[in-house]
């Protein structure tokens, strides 16, 4: 970061907080309705204090790794496959671009039925979120490969498996990528609309208890952590990964 | 290694529209023979290649090579494609290293081999970098050194130097030859550039377009290194590019032979 850059941004987020500070001081609407930033603040601080704040956190972004995982392993099988096999991609094909479409918290009353308002719904829910945008863009990249990386490979010897590993999966990797992003913000998104109904530790639960304790500091201050926890795995996760793909390609 | 190509045709489906490609190739070339095929876009010669690879397969007739009929691709007979085709994730030394890795070799050993084969392509000072921090010219030479690293006994090579400058192109000439007269490798040289056939080629091939066959043949007994400016390579091209226009004449003349010394 330049310097110019930290300067606009402190200004930017200083002046916020300002106009934030300013209107609710200005008492337009209720305190209990309208925190001040310092109000949020407090609370934050209290919750981490408490530890509420850190064993939600690590509730939560426990359930998302987990989830995350076997839709990753899922996504990418499911997008091997498509690529692969014609008449898979003709069929199944079909349907995982309308399960794409498909906002996956609309899973969540099946999944309440199938396995009771319990950790397992949740994960189901979020594997469905993220897996089929994994397997799309993994089938994308698969698909966009130069044939002629392919028959340079097997005409230096690559065989069987190994072409997969040391050519099919590394070629698609720029794809791979930017689908695994958009099934991170996916499975995140469905993390925590499940976990709104959810009583068991996790950020979802804990902005339903703010909401049930009329505690709309509290709301706040988690709704701050998990802006925050966004913004962290989008910059320090998939910035990483992406900047060393553009490095190694040349890609933009 | 021998390559025998025998009566080898080649009918592509176009659009439920079958096109011959190419028609009744009989040719051999010998144990480190340089043989270069030339020929308008759209002769095949693209094809030939391919089929000698092992990447394509022909609809009539036969190819061996060392007297065995081609099945597939084989790390004896290595094509070099006109974009190099280097894999992008890999660097440079990874990419000369990928054979040796298929092979199962000994990091050690690939280290030295590596090594050996960059310093050969003047690309030493190269070996971390990425794909496309490289010039066309040297992508050509990292293919060439990715190429030589699973020692095959016959080079395939597609129109390599089609997209470099005139500069880098006689300085590959050079290198080129360097590296077949250091090897004694059967090379196999795509072009439709004729000076260029003339300056590398012992066999300059001439091939007809729509059905690909092969109509003159030019043997060239000019001793090598050869540069394209050469005065003798200069008239025997001229020579070439006759046969290549009449190539294109509704019913070529078959199978002109010439010997230039």
């Amino acid at each position: 970061m330049t310097r110019g850059l930290v300067v606009r941004r402190s200004f930017f987020f200083l002046g916020f907080l300002l106009l934030w500070l300013v209107l609710s001081t200005a008492h337009l609407w209720p305190p209990y309705l309208f925190p001040s930033p310092v109000q949020v603040a407090l609370s934050l601080a209290k919750g981490i204090r408490d530890g509420t704040v850190l064993i939600g956190i690590a509730g939560s972004m426990w359930r998302l790794f987990r989830g995350y995982i076997a839709a990753l392993v899922i996504g990418l099988a499911l997008g091997l496959i498509l690529a692969r096999v014609r008449p898979i991609k003709e069929t199944l094909g079909l349907l995982v671009m309308g399960l794409q479409a498909l906002p996956s918290i609309c899973w969540l009353p099946l999944a309440l039925l199938w396995f009771g308002l319990n950790e397992r719904a949740i994960l189901f829910v979020v594997v469905m979120g993220a897996v089929f945008s994994i397997a799309q863009s993994t089938e994308d990249g698969i698909r966009n490969t130069p044939p002629v990386y392919l028959k340079a490979a097997r005409n230096l010897g690559a065989r069987g498996l190994r072409i997969y590993s040391a050519v099919v999966l590394p070629a698609a990797l720029p794809n791979i990528v930017t689908g695994m992003k958009l099934g991170w913000s996916f499975a995140w998104r469905s993390l925590m609309a499940g976990e709104l109904l959810y009583a068991l530790p996790g950020l979802g639960h804990l902005l339903t208890m703010g909401r049930e304790l009329n505690d709309m500091s509290q709301v706040l201050a988690v709704i701050v952590v998990i802006i925050a926890l966004g913004l962290a795995t989008d910059r320090l996760v998939f910035g990483t990964m992406e900047r060393r793909l553009r490095e190694r390609w040349g890609l933009g | 290694m021998k390559i025998e190509i025998e009566g080898v045709g080649k009918v592509f489906d176009a659009r439920g529209r079958s096109v011959v490609a190419l028609e009744d190739i009989n040719l051999n070339i010998d144990d480190g023979e340089f043989v270069c095929l030339i020929g308008p876009s759209g002769c095949g010669k693209s094809t030939l290649l391919a089929m000698i690879a092992g990447l394509d397969f022909p609809t009539s007739g036969a190819i061996r090579a060392g007297g065995v009929p081609i099945k597939g691709p084989d790390s004896s007979r290595v094509l070099i494609f006109q974009d190099a085709a280097l894999f992008p994730w890999l660097d440079v030394e990874s990419n000369v290293a990928f054979g040796l890795r298929m092979k199962r070799m000994g990091r050690k050993e690939r280290a030295r081999t590596v090594e050996r084969l960059l310093r050969m392509v003047h690309l030493e000072q190269f070996t971390r970098a990425w794909v496309h921090e490289l010039s066309g010219g040297m992508k050509q030479r990292v293919a060439i050194a990715r190429a030589l690293a699973v020692e095959p006994a016959v080079l395939l090579l597609d129109e390599p130097f089609g997209a470099l400058d005139a500069m880098t192109r006689d300085m590959l000439h050079g290198e080129l030859q360097e590296v077949w007269q250091s090897t004694g490798k059967t090379f196999v040289f795509v072009t439709h550039n004729v000076r260029e056939a003339v300056a590398l080629g012992d066999r300059v091939l001439v091939m007809s377009p729509r059905p690909g066959r092969v109509v003159a043949e030019h043997r060239i007994d000019l001793p090598h290194p050869r540069r394209v400016e050469e005065e003798r390579v200069i008239e025997i091209a001229q020579h070439v590019a006759e046969d290549l226009r009449l190539s294109h004449e509704e019913s070529p003349p078959r199978e002109q032979r010439r010997l230039h010394q």
